[in-house]
């Protein structure tokens, strides 16, 4: 009954479209379980991509009074340029996969936000030459802070702006029975939870970004005593883990924003329980991040590994609960497509059968006739010019050389200034016999 | 039919993907494909030069790091984001085309993604480690076989691509039997593949020599010695690539070969065939003398700038290769299989038999009636022409009716005779698919195209309009 309604309600708002009438590559499962995994790889490096480039303008304009904050900037430009390139090539398997199950969703979404999905090549480029520009400008620039810090801080502003492109798609393909009542990418923007879900995902930023500094200053061959006079590997350590505690608490009080701005029709109890057994993991992970950033200092990294990977196992469950509201939520709308393709495909099949029908094609007496019709009626008339002269002009031509007639069907060519180039047609001996006694009959 | 129509009517559809494609393949060949083998030999040339007792030669390793700079920024950032460029603009234009293609490559994708993901992070450590490695011999060993990875890894990619490429042509028997592996051993796939190799070598050759001009000090040593390298991988390139070229050309299906000259510049401009011809000829002469003096003349000075012509010259080159291969896999966008406006060949018996507009999903209007005529004309429009056409922008239709008649300025066109042409247009021009809709159709079709003579009233597509399903 309920899935009926749902039928209902959806044709009326929107057409359905037929799927392409090719079967998928892989079964289902793995299409999914690949489409999961490979989108967390690549959004971990967006994170970080992000949250990097957030925290180096930060770092450096703390820098302009304490040039400690100069160097952390400088080492987490580092960063940058490498966890950028991870995220581009990362985000082609995602892209490969959603492309394969969700055909008629996803691209029915670019078209939608047409001009907005194509600006993110442009936009992401620029935003790449600019953190090049800034890294390998640190020396030159080291007069100009103020040139060089808005360097970073475009390409901050343009990383915060890409998200909810790829948001808006990513929510729009959801809804067929919205695409009818949107016109372009600010009316789809507009839709409830595209904000939640791009809060949703800075804080996850800022909260993956912290772990990773911790790790990336601790690590042994980073020489940190080199690079460091004031500045402490306790206290980047204690601000990174910081940054992880507030940005994982503030995640449960936007998780059920998100949840609460989720149009009900992909929301199931597999859905909730999933969410909350994710995280149920976090929190584990938030009273040892506690624990250390109040505790003894050489004691800070303890149970780094036991938090990363309680916090990996959270972003798991959240990316699995991401697919199951998806996979809920177009269930309905894929059964009625799959039933529209299977009827569509016979008629196609219906159709091929009756042209091929040898007794409804229509009888044709003179074969030069049928040619003429065919592969000349085009451009050529009998008493008026088209694209090419009359057929009683060529008449007046050939009419005492038929062979010439001949050649010039089997390899036309340009003979008149003020016409087109004649194509070549591709016909057998027999046919070019056919087809100029056909013309030459004409007068 | 099945897609909400994106279209961009002033610029085309087809010049979106065109700019991506075309930028990021000469990026691709030109400083990845054929430029890190190059900069890997310079690399380890310098590691052979080096003075007793040191890793390298300075001036050498300097030379080849930053030839590899260049590379490694422009590869990363507008060479990686205009790749995905190319599937974004190919969703939006032609998302039936690509999303027939991912089910059949799938796995071909996933082991291009693979890699891909190898190539990046051989990149980022062979460029990245560079300076390190030069203090050691065993890192510099190493990092010198980093590159010979990079170079396979990379080759490798070009080698999985090509292949899809060539199935676009000429599907093969996959038409028949839809198997992975007869779309991939299609016949096009090993030409091509033999004609992209050299050419990637030659783009990087005349790329590199010019750089290296601005790289080096004048008259010293090291430019003239390290030019002179470079000069001879480019000499040694011409040949096969000139071969490879003459080869791929030769397998490219009798009836499509009929078309060239059409497909190198536009109906009109015909005669510019020969022209380009000898552009072709032109490049590869430039190469060959250019290298030439750089490797047996090195005495003979050329001035600086000079060096920029057989880059523009191989750019060129490429660049009009790769619009022949876009334009002789017409009147299809999957050979045989899908024709250019997206709609499927087996799908035209049912269109003649009941008109196009049923079955297209996103149309307002399902069926031409003597109220809906312009507004049924528009979608057809958009169904049936829109993805290569305009209406008054870039390769307009009214511009190609105009010429095609002659038509004088402000004379209109007249419907009979376009009905007679569109009617049997892919006999009158063999990269034209065929007319999809019934009668009808037709009609309204015509009328909207005289309408937007008189009227140039743009087009807009989805992502500015919205779908509009409501009649208005």
């Amino acid at each position: 009954m309920i899935l009926q309604h749902i039928f209902l309600q959806i044709l009326l708002q929107t057409p359905i479209p037929h799927d392409i009438p090719l079967p998928l590559p892989l079964p289902h499962s793995v299409l999914v379980i690949a489409l999961i995994f490979s989108f967390l790889l690549h959004i971990i490096f967006i994170n970080l991509m992000l949250g990097g480039s957030i925290l180096t303008l930060w770092s450096e304009i703390k820098g302009l009074k304490n040039p400690e904050y100069d160097k952390l900037a400088y080492e987490l430009a580092q960063t940058i340029t490498v966890n950028k390139s991870m995220a581009v090539v990362l985000g082609i398997a995602p892209l490969l996969t959603i492309n394969t199950l969700y055909t008629l969703y996803f691209y029915s979404a670019n078209a939608l936000t047409g001009l907005f999905w194509i600006a993110i090549i442009p936009l992401t480029t620029l935003a790449f030459l600019l953190t090049y520009a800034h890294k390998y400008s640190w020396n030159v620039l080291k007069d100009n802070k103020s040139l060089h810090i808005s360097m970073i801080a475009a390409s901050v502003v343009i990383f915060l702006f890409i998200p909810f492109i790829f948001l808006t798609n990513i929510n729009l393909m959801l809804f067929p029975e919205k695409w009818n009542t949107i016109s372009g990418f600010f009316e789809a923007l507009a839709l409830p939870n595209v904000f939640p879900r791009y809060l949703h995902f800075i804080f996850a930023s800022l909260g993956v970004t912290g772990l990773f500094i911790f790790w990336y200053f601790g690590r042994k061959s980073f020489a940190f005593e080199e690079k460091f006079q004031s500045l402490s590997l306790y206290e980047i350590r204690r601000k990174a883990y910081s940054l992880t505690f507030s940005a994982s608490v503030a995640q449960f009080l936007i998780g059920p924003i998100v949840l609460l701005t989720l149009p009900t029709k992909g929301i199931s109890w597999q859905l909730i329980l999933t969410i909350s057994t994710g995280a149920a993991f976090a929190i584990p992970a938030l009273f040892w991040i506690w624990k250390a950033i109040t505790g003894q200092p050489e004691k800070i990294a303890k149970d780094f590994w036991k938090v990363t990977l309680l916090l990996t196992t959270t972003v798991v469950f959240m990316g699995s609960g991401r697919h199951l509201y998806r996979a809920t939520a177009l269930e309905p709308h894929q059964k009625l497509v799959a039933k529209e393709t299977a009827k569509y495909q016979k008629e196609v099949q219906q159709a091929i059968k009756d042209a091929n029908d040898p007794s409804k094609k229509p009888v044709v007496a003179d074969a030069g006739e049928a040619i003429f019709t065919a592969k000349c009626s085009a451009c050529h008339a009998l008493d008026t010019k088209i694209v090419g002269p009359p057929v009683k002009e060529m008449v007046t031509i050939y009419e005492k050389d038929e062979k010439g007639l001949h050649d010039w069907i089997r390899k036309p060519g340009k003979k008149r200034p003020d016409y087109p180039q004649m194509p070549a047609l591709g016909l057998s001996e027999q046919e070019i016999k056919d087809v100029a006694t056909y013309i030459l009959k004409q007068k | 039919m099945d897609f909400p129509i994106f279209h961009l009517d002033f610029m085309g559809d087809r010049l979106l993907i065109a700019i991506i494609a075309v930028i990021h393949v000469l990026i691709n060949h030109g400083l990845a494909v054929g430029f890190i083998p190059l900069v890997t030999l310079l690399e380890y040339l310098g590691f052979r030069k080096a003075p007793k007792n040191e890793v390298v030669n300075v001036e050498w390793d300097n030379l080849a790091r930053r030839l590899m700079t260049i590379a490694f920024i422009i590869t990363t950032t507008i060479g990686a984001m205009t790749g995905v460029g190319i599937w974004l603009s190919a969703s939006l234009v032609n998302p039936a085309s690509i999303g027939s293609l991912i089910r059949v490559f799938y796995g071909a994708w996933f082991v291009e993604w693979l890699t891909f993901v190898t190539e990046v992070v051989l990149i980022m450590i062979y460029y990245l480690s560079w300076k390190k490695s030069n203090t050691s011999i065993e890192a510099k060993s190493k990092h010198i076989m980093f590159g010979v990875k990079l170079s396979i890894a990379s080759w490798i990619t070009m080698a999985i691509i090509v292949s899809i490429l060539g199935f676009m042509m000429d599907t093969g028997s996959w038409v028949a039997n839809k198997t992975f592996v007869s779309g991939f051993t299609n016949p096009i796939y090993l030409p091509q593949l033999m004609f992209r190799t050299p050419l990637a070598a030659l783009m990087a050759g005349s790329i590199a020599l010019f750089l290296t001009m601005f790289l080096t000090p004048n008259g010293s040593e090291i430019r003239r010695k390290a030019s002179r390298v470079i000069a001879l991988w480019m000499l040694l390139a011409t040949p096969f690539c000139a071969t490879a070229a003459f080869l791929y050309h030769s397998k490219i299906p009798t009836l499509m070969i009929g078309n060239l000259p059409v497909a190198v510049g536009t109906m009109d401009f015909q005669s510019w065939y020969d022209l380009l011809v000898y552009f072709i000829f032109g490049a590869l002469f430039s190469v060959l003398v250019v290298a030439g003096i750089t490797f047996f003349r090195p005495k003979i000075k050329i001035p600086k700038l000079l060096y920029i012509i057989p880059v523009l010259g191989m750019l060129g080159f490429a660049g009009i290769f790769e619009r022949i291969r876009e334009f002789i896999r017409k009147p299809y966008v999957i050979g045989n299989y899908m024709y250019s406006n997206t709609l499927r060949k087996d799908e035209y018996p049912l269109f003649k038999r009941d008109g196009l507009l049923k079955y297209a999903t996103y149309s307002p209007v399902h069926e031409v009636t003597e109220d809906n005529k312009l507004l049924a004309g528009e979608q057809v429009f958009l169904l049936a022409c829109s993805r290569c056409h305009t209406t008054n922008g870039i390769n307009s239709v009214i511009e190609k009716f105009e010429d095609m008649y002659s038509l004088k300025e402000g004379e209109k066109l007249k419907p009979e005779m376009m009905k007679a042409y569109i009617s049997h247009i892919e006999n009158a021009r063999y990269f034209m698919p065929p007319f999809p809709g019934n009668e009808q159709e037709l009609d309204a079709l015509i009328m909207y195209i005289k309408s937007i003579q008189e009227n140039r009233v743009p087009l807009e597509g989805v992502q500015e309009k919205g779908l509009q399903l409501t009649e208005k």
